[in-house]
């Protein structure tokens, strides 16, 4: 289990870190030579996250490709990274969004205002190093190291190459995550100490036998010393998600980052919130999660039914994707907290889904915004006719952001739904909210398209707007096979997270005050899902 | 009858790296006569000379635990890493001089041998074991920078820079040595060591009126708290830092809470842990230092949003940062955190050391000849004019904000992990909101390089030397952030030796 030597997944984790250090030799003028070399170092790691996956043993449950070396072992530290059924599908999601966000910045205009071409793609790096470091790492130390490495490549992509009010929306961005995350550290440091090491398994272990005791006397109040702990997580992340009401930040970022940066943002970024939740919350304050379980899920379905209020309103096309995040991640956070094994699942991979068709989306606006220089929903329509390929991808896009049956959105938002409804702690009324969510997501989507995509060419600038490069039909297609694949294919990822889930829930499953009874007569763990999304499919 | 003393007795060997730095300060002004104006440079280059002697003597002996002159002067790990300290930043306050000086007119001899004098004082400091000797190194310490912060004569500033710092400091002093006659009077010595003996047997048995102790380790904490700017001794600490020839406030937020620190630690954590109003688990001071502590958080961050001066910027920052050690030192005074509080507390002015360093003498780089361009837009469109200046600048700035891979971190993570363990959450939380709020005006620099538009004037600064302390502290703020136990080890027989008596 212990060995120093490089395994396939450190390789992978600081295959973008070299690539970054490569970058440093090349002069900013070597545009060509700079732009394949990120791309390079990209796609080589999203085969070796290809190649994790190949070696990943998905009936196991536990931690795999573990690798643990002493970094300051009298404080309990290591390096210590390992991939399970949690992590795996987002490590490889980022091997996948990074490359896309890499090459689609390739023509962008943003080098011809601001330069600086080198570090835009060291930052890119640096950014991809960090969030494999994120979900890969499995000592508390390690990852809110990468958990704040993050921070400092997207505020400077932000901050440089972003839009006219781009300096308000990085700062904004940078304080709000910090201001999150440095209570997660206090937590960090009080779980440290009181159990003598920062490994994660090891802490677990300790919680679950009782050998760290973290005791729970009610959601708020003097010695609930585990509901301040899972606070201390649970606001890092969620601010990170975000979740209703702390999402102010989202909008601004979204909004003023290029095009790559918003991808990246939606794409993986905003999944490392919910994936703390599943990694960090569940396990460490089983009984906390429990008793919290009703009042996040009220903020959850909050967060469906406001961003998706509020992305209707929206004049701006980014701006309404941007929200659109709000609510579709409000769905995630809704299947972690049902505490069931479909819940978890589903949201697992509605974070998935929502990388690959909000990260398409952000890519589809780009493109628009990178030939009219706006982004404003009026000054388009009749998109479909200028340019075919287009209008059909951005299409199949927007119908799996609004979950059709046959497409990768509806899987996951349907097994959260069927969580949510089976859940023990939540139920009907938070499963009726949150469909609506659905209803809503189709009206605001639909007219987003029709604005945009429908109706006849009817503003003489969008006449002779030139067709796709092929560089942006090769980043396009991979989403579109993507998005078909999960819609059709489910199981596959399905399966990847099947056992872990499994132990997780269990050790949770615990804490839920139930009678006697229902305990034998608890739903058995077939996912109906994967029959019916196939079944749509035909 | 006692014997009359001989020079042996003395155990002067162990005082070399400080004895020597003073004799080498004073050998120094007496050659410095016979150096040319022009050439002033060499003089410079004899005081890095002496600095670097002194270091290697320091290093041979850092394992050592000794005393000399009767036990008032103590040699031990924790005064030799403190010595490091002093001695490394000594050293790049010198490389931060000699083109500044040139460039602003004031390249005169006298400065480098006071700041060896300084230093000499600092490290006094860390070797004091007894009152009278923390005194006299206070004085040692005080005097040169009194002048030094009035070098740039005869410009206003500066010299009101001098005065304030005089007037105050002499109050700050008079306070110390009230407070230690007071002690004297409750313990009847002056002795750091007896001083805890007698503590520690308790009030009632020797009869040591506890109210006088009490007041005496009050007015010390003022007189030591005014020279590491806490609040709310700090008021001096803007004006002074604004108005002083740069490098001397780079020495100074570095140098002079340094030997104030090493005071403290030495006084409050050392001689009286055990102090004690009857809660058995905290001292009695830890009350007020948390309090201290608090205060100190909150006025430097808040008040360094408003700065548009980067010197002033930097005056408030160091204001809060003594306010991250002062938690370290509040911590300590919870019983059995001692050791590993002292340890956090020692790491962070090692990461502080290097990192605040860096960040003057990038101030510095880019300030002109006559003292102007240290507001905050000058660094606008140093991203684009000089982007490796910039860049470490960055760097320095995540560092202040304690982003991890950077030293500023490592200092962090121990302090706010000891103020846990003692049981002091809610400062703790203090901490970490405050950093957060650090962050607003820290990131407000990199703004401004980075992410502004606009042409910086890249004519100003940047010569060899300079660009050599640069990408000193530059290594020194981002080699401990990734490998930690460069700094965390070389403090682990540090702390131990402090707390074992």
């Amino acid at each position: 289990m212990e060995s120093a030597g490089l395994s396939l997944l450190t390789t992978v984790l600081f295959l973008p870190l070299l690539g970054a250090l490569v970058l440093l030799f090349l002069r900013e003028e070597q545009a060509e030579h700079i732009k394949w070399t990120a791309f390079g170092f990209s796609l080589a790691t999203f085969f070796g996250t290809l190649l994790l996956w190949l070696a990943f043993d998905s009936s196991a449950g536990g931690l795999q490709m573990v690798q643990r070396v002493d970094w300051l072992p009298q404080y309990g530290i290591s390096y210590y990274v390992g991939v399970d059924g949690l992590s795996l599908l987002l490590v490889v999601l980022t091997g996948f969004i990074m490359p896309l966000a890499i090459l689609s910045s390739f023509r962008s205009q943003i080098f011809e205002e601001r330069g600086r071409i080198r570090l835009y793609f060291l930052f890119m790096l640096l950014l991809e190093w960090a969030m494999i470091g994120v979900f890969v790492a499995q000592d508390l130390f390690l990852f809110y190291i990468f958990w704040e490495v993050t921070l400092v490549p997207m505020y400077f992509l932000i901050g440089i190459w972003g839009a006219e009010e781009r300096i308000y929306a990085a700062v904004k961005f940078f304080l709000y995550t910090m201001a999150g995350s440095i209570l997660m550290l206090l937590a960090i440091l009080f779980l440290g100490s009181r159990g003598g090491s920062f490994a994660l398994p090891e802490l677990i272990a300790m919680v679950e036998s009782g050998a760290l005791e973290l005791p729970f006397t009610g959601l708020l109040g003097g010695g609930s010393v585990q509901s301040f702990l899972f606070l201390g997580f649970f606001i890092a992340f969620a601010i990170k998600v975000p979740i209703w009401p702390l999402h102010s930040w989202l909008p601004d970022a979204h909004v003023q980052a290029p095009t790559a940066g918003s991808v990246i943002l939606a794409g993986v970024l905003l999944k490392m919130g919910t994936y703390g939740l599943v990694r960090f919350n569940l396990p460490l304050f089983p009984e906390a999660s429990v008793a919290w379980a009703p009042a996040i899920a009220v903020l959850a379905v909050i967060g469906i039914l406001y961003g998706a209020w509020v992305s209707y309103a929206q004049t701006d096309v980014k701006k309404l994707v941007a929200y659109s995040s709000v609510s579709h991640l409000g769905f995630v956070v809704l299947g972690i907290f049902a505490l069931n094994a479909q819940g978890i699942e589903g949201g697992l991979l509605q974070m998935v889904n929502h990388g690959i068709s909000t990260g398409g989306l952000f890519l589809l606006v780009g493109m628009l915004y990178e030939r009219r220089h706006t982004k404003a929903l009026d000054a388009f329509g009749g998109i479909w006719k200028v340019m075919p390929f287009f209008g059909a991808a951005g299409l199949v896009v927007v119908l799996s952001s609004m979950g059709l049956p046959g497409l990768n959105g509806f899987v996951g938002e349907f097994t959260i739904l069927l969580g949510s409804m089976g859940s023990e702690v939540l139920g009907f009324f938070f499963t009726m909210f949150a469909a609506l969510g659905i209803i809503l997501a189709a009206i605001y989507m639909l007219y987003m398209f029709q604005k945009v995509f429908m109706g006849d060419v009817d503003k003489e600038e969008n006449r002779n707007l030139p067709r796709l490069h092929w560089q942006e039909i090769a980043v396009l297609v991979p989403i579109l096979l993507v998005i078909l694949l999960i819609g059709l294919q489910p199981g596959p990822f399905f399966d990847t997270m099947t056992a872990t889930v499994d132990n997780l829930v269990a050790d949770v499953g615990e804490f839920i005050p139930r009678a006697e009874e229902t305990v034998a007569a608890l739903p058995q763990r077939d996912n109906p899902v994967l029959a019916v999304g196939a079944q749509g499919a035909r | 009858m006692t014997d009359i003393p001989v020079l042996a007795d003395l155990n002067l060997a162990w005082t070399w790296p400080v004895v020597g730095l003073g004799l080498g300060a004073t050998l120094l002004l007496v050659v410095d006569l016979f150096i040319p104006r022009e050439r002033k440079r060499q003089t410079a280059w004899l005081a890095l000379a002496i600095l670097l002697v002194s270091f290697l003597l320091n290093l041979a002996a850092f394992t050592e635990t000794d005393s000399a002159f009767f036990g008032m002067f103590v040699v031990d790990p924790f005064s030799a890493f403190l010595n490091l300290i002093a001695l490394t930043t000594a050293f790049i306050s010198i490389l931060l001089s000699v083109d500044y000086l040139q460039r602003s007119g004031m390249q005169r001899g006298e400065f480098y041998a006071l700041i060896l004098f300084t230093t000499a004082g600092v490290m006094l400091m860390g070797h004091a074991n007894d009152l009278v000797v923390v005194f006299v190194s206070l004085e040692l310490l005080s005097i040169p920078l009194y002048i030094l912060a009035a070098f740039r004569y005869p410009d206003v500033k500066s010299s009101e820079s001098g005065m304030k710092y005089l007037v105050l400091g002499a109050f700050a002093s008079a306070f110390f040595v009230f407070g230690a006659a007071l002690i004297y009077g409750a313990t009847g010595s002056t002795s750091l060591p007896h001083i805890f003996e007698v503590v520690a047997r308790g009030f009632t048995a020797g009869g040591a009126p506890e109210l006088l102790l009490l007041v005496g380790t009050g007015l010390v904490l003022v007189g030591l708290g005014f020279k590491v700017a806490v609040v709310p001794f700090h008021m001096w600490t803007p004006d002074v830092y604004e108005g002083a020839p740069t490098p001397v406030t780079a020495f100074m937020s570095v140098g002079a809470k340094v030997g104030g620190f090493a005071a403290l630690l030495r006084i409050l954590v050392f001689a009286l842990p055990v102090l004690s109003t009857g809660a058995v688990e905290a001292s009695a001071w830890q009350q007020v230092v948390s309090l201290i502590a608090a205060a100190t958080l909150i006025l430097g961050n808040v008040v360094a949003i408003a700065q548009q001066n980067v010197k002033r910027l930097l005056a408030y920052s160091s204001i809060a940062h003594a306010g991250y050690i002062m938690m370290a030192l509040a911590a300590a005074g919870h019983a059995g955190f001692g050791e590993q509080a002292t340890r956090a507390a020692l790491v962070y002015m090692l990461a502080y050391m290097f990192t605040n360093l860096g960040a003057f003498a990038v101030a510095i780089a880019i300030e002109k000849g006559d003292g102007s361009g240290s507001d905050l837009e000058a660094f606008v469109g140093l991203g684009r004019s000089r982007p490796l200046l910039a860049g470490i600048m960055a760097v320095f700035m995540l560092s202040l904000t304690g982003i991890p891979l950077t030293a500023g971190f490592i200092g962090k993570w121990l302090i706010f992990q000891v103020t846990i363990e003692a049981g002091l959450v809610p400062l703790a939380i203090l901490g970490v909101l405050t950093s957060v709020v650090s962050a607003y005006y820290y990131i407000g620099i990199i703004v401004r390089m980075f992410l502004r538009d606009g042409e910086g004037d890249p004519a100003a600064g940047g010569t060899g030397l300079l660009n050599g302390a640069v990408y000193l502290t530059f290594a020194g703020t981002l080699l401990p952030g990734i490998f930690p136990f460069l700094m965390i080890d070389l403090t682990r027989v540090v702390s131990t030796t402090l707390v074992g008596g």
